[in-house]
């Protein structure tokens, strides 16, 4: 191809606005998972190599080896937005979190008032898409096709939010706040991402924080510089990117994002028979229990004979994990992992397991986890239209020998 | 591989322009090739259409599915998130998707 008809093709395809990048197969060990089976592993801004979803708006998912520590590091924590464009660059000098509505004084803060007029409060938790794994489901459902790492655990610092509505004034009749970040649609038509909250909950609730910091640093771009909201114990769909607008309403916000998106089936399961609709729903809320093996990584070979420290991570919505169980015989037989500190109730839980694999050939591990009120993982996984709430017991298939 | 180079100079010249106003700057990287559709009649209204909102990954890594399936996630993407398509275009998609990516 000569370069003048190169330069024409490359114009014609930037035209379309379907610039091709360059981009890396994930690693041999993703591409046995038929989920994140010919997914790119890709490098976006102030991240490390993760497994593309989506590339507009950016999806980027967490890959398991990660999981193998109760700490997410910030470059390799997933990334999940719903419109596009998303904000590019933020200038503190303008940025505001502005509180209207039913208060007394509204208010417009900068970061450095969130920083200094108001107490530094830090909590550990998992922040994790609601449709984390939704490529699982069976019978498959639409949506973006997450494996499982559409989640991560970090150290978030900043304001607690019933501070900054106290400040504000609540006044009576105030039944939920709403929460609207800076990424807003392309189109009027789209509905802006926009998610609210009981003002119970809040006033309720001292870990829910405007966090300004992550893991001791300020939060990356595509996490949600400056500000993000953190709701710890329920799904990411809550922690608004980007945090600008805090609204007390005096009714039930339901518009798109709260309803008829991120419903799940209104019955203790949260589940419906496979292919069926709810007949009625309600907003998503608290996750499930959880628990994973993060090393050795599915597919991997390991001797026989010597022992592997199989390791891991479990959670669950801020009951606490009190117990990991794992199983090397499919399930029948079970014993108890080490678990690794305690980070507190909304943390990933570490646990460690060590195995002496007694015969060559495949192996399947499993693993299971506890809540401190006995709620755990099914053999068999439930189902709901979305593809929200998974909580099977997992598993990894191993090569011995 | 020369295309490669471009959205770098694109990224550097957007990071130095901007440098002076914000305190924080990010470039994407462009659309992956993974996204890219399966060649077919129809296949280039449906790029033009879908991807002026989304990447086409979107797309191909749905479950497969019949005309039934792809015209209710079309009808969603014009009636639910307002995507500006005419009904001639929005039946290409749907029998280009149904073809492509049916079962």
């Amino acid at each position: 191809m000569s370069d003048v008809s190169r330069r024409e093709m490359v114009k014609r395809i930037a035209g379309l606005g379907t610039w091709l990048a360059l981009s890396r197969p994930a690693s041999a060990l993703a591409q046995s998972d038929a989920v994140l089976a010919g997914r790119p592993l890709v490098r976006y801004p102030e991240k490390t190599d993760l497994i593309l979803l989506t590339s507009r708006p950016p999806q980027l998912e967490t890959p398991m080896k990660y999981f193998a520590r109760a700490i997410t590091p910030n470059e390799a924590f997933f990334v999940r937005y719903h419109v596009f464009p998303i904000p590019l660059e933020v200038d503190l000098a303008t940025w505001r979190l502005r509180i209207t509505g039913r208060v007394e004084r509204p208010l417009e803060l900068t970061l450095d008032d969130l920083r200094t007029k108001f107490p530094r409060v830090a909590v550990t938790a998992v922040n994790q898409c609601s449709g984390n794994s939704r490529g699982r489901f069976t019978p498959r459902v639409l949506g973006g096709q997450w494996g499982d790492g559409a989640m991560g655990n970090a150290e978030w610092a900043g304001a607690r939010l019933r501070d900054i509505l106290t400040a504000a004034g609540v006044r009576q009749g105030a039944v939920q706040a709403t929460f609207d970040g800076l990424d807003k649609p392309s189109f009027p038509s789209v509905p802006d991402f926009v998610k609210s909250l009981d003002v119970t909950r809040i006033m309720d609730d001292p870990d829910v924080l405007v966090a300004y910091e992550m893991n001791g640093k300020p939060l990356p771009m595509l996490n949600g510089y400056p500000a993000r909201l953190v709701v710890p114990g329920w799904y990411a769909t809550y922690w608004v990117k980007h945090l600008s607008d805090i609204e007390m309403i005096d009714h039930v916000f339901e518009k798109f994002w709260m309803k008829p998106a991120y419903r799940i089936p209104d019955n203790a399961c949260g589940c419906v028979a496979p292919g069926t609709a709810p007949a009625r729903t309600v907003p998503i809320n608290r996750m499930t229990v959880r628990s994973f093996i993060g090393s050795p990584e599915g597919g991997s070979r390991v001797p026989t004979g010597r022992p592997v420290t199989m390791k891991g991570i479990a959670f669950d919505g801020g009951h606490g994990i009190q117990e990991v169980q794992v199983s090397v015989d499919g399930g029948t037989t079970w014993q108890a992992a080490n678990l690794g500190a305690d980070l507190g109730r909304y943390s990933f839980r570490e646990w460690t397991f060590s195995w002496t694999p007694a015969r060559p050939g495949r192996a399947r591990v499993v693993v299971r986890a506890f809540n401190a009120i006995g709620e755990s993982q099914g053999r068999q996984p439930l189902w709901n239209p979305a593809g929200y709430l998974r909580n099977v017991i997992e598993h990894v298939d191993l090569v011995v020998g | 591989m020369r295309r490669a180079f471009a959205p770098g100079l694109v990224a550097f010249a957007l990071a130095v322009s901007a440098g002076a106003a914000a305190d924080r700057t990010i470039v994407l990287p462009a659309d992956d090739r993974y996204a890219t559709l399966a060649l077919g009649p129809g296949v280039e209204v449906t790029r033009q259409q879908c991807s002026s909102c989304h990447s086409t990954d979107y797309i191909v890594m749905q479950p497969r599915g019949d005309a039934r399936q792809w015209d209710g996630v079309v009808t969603k993407m014009i009636k639910v998130y307002g995507a500006p398509v005419n009904d001639q275009d929005a039946k290409t998609i749907v029998e280009y998707l149904a073809k492509q990516y049916g079962n």
